[in-house]
C-alpha cells in the first residue's frame, strides 16, 4: 500500500483514528487497573495503620475523619478500638519543609499520648540521607535518635541543633526537622481537638468525634 | 534469522543507547540509585519500545509524513500510561520507587528516535526485534549501573548483602555517583568496542 499523502483530510483521518485508538485501549486498561489500584492504596494505608497504634478489631479506615489542625488545615485521623474502647489514634501527618518538599507520616499515639510507632507514607527526600528516617528514628541501639514511646505532653520534640532531644540524621538535619515537624503537628492537631484533649478522662472511649464533650464536663 | 539476530546484538551493543548513542541519560542517571530500580526502569522501556516500534511499523503507511511526529507521540504515550496503570495496580511500591520517571518514557529520546529511525522504515517482525534489541541494551546498562552503585553506595546487589553498610560511600548512590559510574562505564565499554 502506498504512503498516504499529506493532505489536510489524510493528516486529520490518520491522527483522528490513532487517537481514538489509543483512548479506547487506554480506557479498557483504566477499567482493568482501577480496581487493583485502589485496592493497593487502601493495603498500604492499612498496613501503615497496623504499624503506628496498639491491637485493634475495628476498621479504623472507614472510621476515619478529619480533624482541624490549629494552622487551618485538617488532618485524617483513624481511632483504633479493641471492642469499642478505643486504644489509640493514627494521625496522617505532613510537613511541607522536606529537604524536596512534601513528607507524609502515619503517626499512632495511645491514649496515653505516648508515640507508639510511625510509619513513612511518602517522601521525596535523597535517598541514603534524608530517606533513612524510616529507620533512625526507631533505632532502639541510639535511644538519643529514637521518637517511638516518647510523650509529647512533655513538650514538643526537636533536634538537638535546635536545642532539642532528638539527634538529627547525619547530613540531613532539615529532614529530621520536617520529621519532628510532622509529628509536633500530629499531636498538636490530636491533643487540640475534642478526642485529644479528653483522652486522659475515661468517659470519652466511646465517642467517636467528641464534639462538645468537652463543654459537658 | 541471522539479520535478525543482528538486529538484536546490535541494539545490545553496536548501538547500545546507554553506553553508545548517549540517549535517555535522565532516567539513567536518575532512576539507578539501586540494581532493581535500574533493572524495572530498562523493563519498562523496553516494553514501550517492543509495543510502539511494532504499532508504528505496522501503521508506517497509514500516517502522512507531516503529522508523523504527534502521532509517534500519541502512540508511545499509550503504551506508556498502560504501563503506568498496571505497575501502580500490581508492583506499587516499584512504582512510587520510580516515580515520574515512568511517565517521562513517553520524552524519552531513544522510544521517539527508534521510532524515527527504524520503525518507520522497516516491517514490523525487524521494528518489534529491534524495540527489543534496544530496550536489551538499555536493561542491562541500567541494571549494570545501578548494580555497581548499589554496590558501592551501599554493599548490597538487588539488596543481598555482598559487604557491611557502614563501609559503603554514600556519593555513589546520590547524583554525582552516578556521572562518575556512567563515565567509567562509558570509556570500558569503548575500550572493549575497539579491540
Amino acid at each position: 500500500m502506498a504512503k498516504l499523502q499529506s493532505t489536510f483530510k489524510n493528516m486529520f483521518l490518520s491522527l483522528f483514528v490513532i487517537s481514538l485508538v489509543a483512548a479506547v485501549l487506554l480506557a479498557q486498561v483504566n477499567k482493568m487497573t482501577a480496581g487493583p489500584i485502589a485496592a493497593a492504596k487502601t493495603l498500604k494505608l492499612e498496613n501503615a495503620i497496623k504499624e503506628v497504634v496498639p491491637e485493634f478489631d475495628n476498621n479504623p479506615v472507614e472510621e476515619a475523619y478529619k480533624i482541624p489542625a490549629p494552622d487551618g488545615d485538617s488532618l485524617l485521623v483513624y481511632p483504633a478500638k479493641k471492642g469499642d474502647e478505643i486504644v489509640g489514634f493514627a494521625v496522617n501527618t505532613y510537613s511541607n519543609n522536606g529537604f524536596s518538599g512534601n513528607i507524609q507520616l502515619m503517626v499512632g499515639f495511645d491514649m496515653e499520648d505516648k508515640i507508639v510507632n510511625y510509619a513513612v507514607l511518602s517522601h521525596s527526600e535523597t535517598p541514603g540521607l534524608g530517606s533513612k528516617m524510616n529507620e533512625w528514628f526507631r533505632n532502639t541501639a541510639k535511644p538519643n535518635q529514637v521518637v517511638i514511646g516518647r510523650n509529647l505532653s512533655e513538650g514538643n520534640l526537636s533536634v538537638s541543633k535546635d536545642g532539642g532531644q532528638i539527634d538529627a540524621i547525619t547530613a540531613s538535619t532539615i529532614t529530621s526537622r520536617a520529621f519532628l515537624e510532622a509529628i509536633n503537628r500530629a499531636y498538636a492537631t490530636y491533643k487540640a481537638s475534642d478526642i485529644g484533649s479528653g483522652a486522659t478522662g475515661d468517659n470519652q472511649t466511646n465517642n467517636k468525634t467528641g464534639k462538645g464533650e468537652k463543654t459537658n464536663e | 534469522m541471522n539479520k535478525n539476530l543482528n538486529v538484536i546484538v546490535n541494539g545490545l551493543i553496536k548501538e547500545n543507547p546507554t553506553f553508545v548513542l548517549l540517549l535517555g541519560m535522565c532516567p539513567t542517571l536518575a532512576t539507578t540509585s539501586s540494581a532493581i530500580n535500574g533493572m524495572s526502569m530498562g523493563l519498562a522501556t523496553m516494553f514501550v519500545l517492543i509495543c510502539s516500534n511494532a504499532a508504528i511499523s505496522a501503521l508506517k503507511n497509514l500516517i502522512p509524513d507531516m503529522v508523523r511526529i504527534p502521532a509517534f507521540i500519541v502512540v508511545i504515550a499509550a503504551f506508556v500510561t498502560v504501563v503506568e496503570m498496571v505497575m501502580n495496580a500490581y508492583v506499587p511500591a516499584l512504582a512510587a520507587s520510580l516515580g515520574i520517571f515512568i511517565p517521562l518514557i513517553v520524552v524519552n529520546c531513544i522510544v521517539l528516535g527508534r521510532a524515527e529511525a527504524f520503525a518507520s522504515k522497516n516491517n514490523v517482525l525487524a521494528s518489534a526485534l529491534d524495540g527489543f534489541g534496544i530496550g536489551l541494551g538499555f536493561t542491562s546498562a541500567l541494571t549494570l549501573l545501578g548494580a555497581i552503585r548499589e554496590l558501592l553506595g551501599t554493599g548490597k546487589i538487588f539488596s543481598l548483602s555482598i559487604y557491611p553498610e557502614n563501609f559503603g560511600s554514600l556519593i555513589f548512590v546520590l547524583a554525582p555517583g552516578a556521572f562518575i559510574v556512567l563515565g567509567y562505564l562509558i570509556a570500558t565499554f569503548n575500550k572493549l568496542q575497539k579491540k
